[in-house]
């Protein structure tokens, strides 16, 4: 509901000179809004690259009880290769013996690996006024490794499917005090709340390739970096559920079939959303 | 996909099916026992008395089964359960005050985690229906409600019809997109007349 404010801003200034025209009114909201996007979408000025930078850092650095780097983390395509590993997840990990999404991977490495404590990782999973994320950072660092890579997750284990498969379930899953689902809002082409336009999520498609590909961003908003983790976080809040836990199974599972519904989109990020 | 998904069945077994396109897709369907088991482990200890909102009732968890499209049996069960549990006010009077009702229309916050407890709470019409024509911020996921009484010639059947929607829209059709803020407790009774005023007064902005 936060994003309304700035909705409305852009209501008064796009809508009053047209007066009671609504749908053509809306059309022009929806350029505006187009060229509000164009216009913060420059890399060179997206404070996200700010975590992409202490990403890479953190990447590199000894901790642990074993005092060793993530170097040795295998994100799906060998032990520190990064290029095109955030394309392809999440995926089957044989040595956890379950399907990880970036986060649930980046921790597990930190635990096995390097034998890092990750309480306080967790704690400070969302970052804020005073508060860094070690955990945006790295995602924002890995992430931007498949920069003009195409979605493409295996998808070929059995435990895949099947996470794809329990995703599918959840997001047309209704409950809570308002009954909602995911597809309550993100299952129709053209709809919108209040003047907030919403991509169609519920089948593959250039609005599920959009949405996806643009995760992790920069929400200038809260003048913090966000993961898909906290984008889906803030969907349940406004759903009236309580907070889903950080990085647990049933945020994969969304995950697999959101990013499934995105396949051959390309990424680009760090992107910066308002 | 769907398609695909509708193939094969058995608890916690795989049905699988090649597509013929691409890298060949083999999709699998899930028992509703392994989505709940999903589900449990990804809400493992809500606060205090946040449990049922992760749990369905019967009308959410047949909703979710059908995906908002009940057939049959389903379909009455769901009218009926929903339509008896309808509260309407004891004195017959749907209509409370309409410029409350506009600003119940207009709150989109309450009963967030993120919202204090006895912050405003309101109905967030707005943000799927189009009401008052003058108020040009408005969503699409319902249909428009523009001049609602008006076109009803404000007739009283009507203004209850409209009350009992606003408490229960699955007594008039099941699975509907729209909470049922009576009977989910989200909406006062109150804040509901006063919705219901904001329909059928002949002053309000949504019948000018």
């Amino acid at each position: 509901m936060r994003n309304f404010g700035w909705s409305c801003l852009v209501a008064a200034l796009v809508w009053w000179p047209l007066g009671a025209f609504a749908q053509p009114a809306a059309d022009a909201t929806e350029k505006e809004i187009e060229k509000y996007r164009a216009m913060i979408s420059d890399p060179m000025a997206n404070p996200g690259f700010l975590n992409v930078d202490r990403g890479e850092a953190l990447w590199a650095t000894k901790r642990g009880t074993k005092n060793v780097s993530l170097e040795g983390c295998d994100l799906g395509e060998g032990a520190g290769k990064l290029e095109g590993a955030y394309a392809k997840l999440p995926r089957f990990f044989a040595d956890a013996g379950k399907v990880l999404d970036l986060e649930q991977r980046l921790l597990w490495c930190m635990e096995t690996v390097q034998g890092f404590d990750t309480k306080d990782a967790i704690k400070r999973r969302f970052s804020g006024p005073g508060v860094v994320s070690d955990m945006e950072d790295l995602v924002g660092y890995i992430a931007n490794k498949s920069n003009g890579m195409k979605f493409a997750m295996p998808l070929a284990h059995a435990k895949e499917q099947e996470m794809y498969a329990v995703g599918e379930a959840i997001f047309f899953r209704r409950s809570a005090v308002m009954d909602f689902s995911c597809a309550t809002c993100h299952a129709e082409e053209g709809k919108r709340i209040r003047l907030q336009g919403l991509p169609n999520l519920a089948k593959p498609g250039k609005p599920s390739q959009e949405t996806m590909g643009s995760w992790p961003t920069y929400r200038v908003s809260q003048s913090q970096m966000r993961t898909m983790q906290h984008r889906l976080w803030d969907c349940y809040r406004q759903m009236r559920m309580p907070p889903p836990d950080y990085a647990s199974d049933g945020l994969t599972a969304l995950t697999v079939y959101l990013t499934k519904n995105a396949e051959g989109g390309e990424i680009l990020v760090p992107s910066i959303k308002r | 996909m769907r398609n695909l998904l509708k193939i094969g069945a058995a608890l916690f077994g795989f049905a699988l099916a090649a597509s013929g396109t691409g890298h060949a897709q083999q999709i699998a369907k899930v028992s509703p026992e392994l989505v709940e088991q999903v589900v449990k482990s990804t809400w493992k200890a809500p606060a205090e008395g946040w449990q049922a909102r992760v749990d369905q009732d019967e009308t959410q968890r047949v909703c979710t089964e059908a995906r908002n499209n009940p057939k049959g049996a389903e379909f009455d069960k769901i009218i009926a359960r929903e339509a008896a549990a309808i509260v309407y006010p004891a004195d017959g009077n749907m209509l409370g005050d309409w410029k409350a009702g506009e600003r119940v229309a207009q709150i989109g916050t309450g009963g967030q985690f993120s919202d204090k407890a006895d912050g405003p709470r309101g109905g967030n019409c707005y943000a799927c229906h189009q009401m008052a024509p003058k108020e040009l911020s408005y969503g699409t996921l319902g249909p428009s409600l523009a001049e609602y009484g008006k076109i009803r010639k404000y007739a009283a059947a009507d203004a209850k019809a409209a009350y009992a929607k606003i408490y229960n829209a699955q007594a008039v059709q099941p699975c509907s997109n729209m909470p049922r803020f009576g009977h989910n407790k989200f909406l006062t009774e109150q804040q509901m007349k006063d919705v219901t005023a904001y329909l059928f007064d002949p002053e309000s902005p949504v019948n000018k």
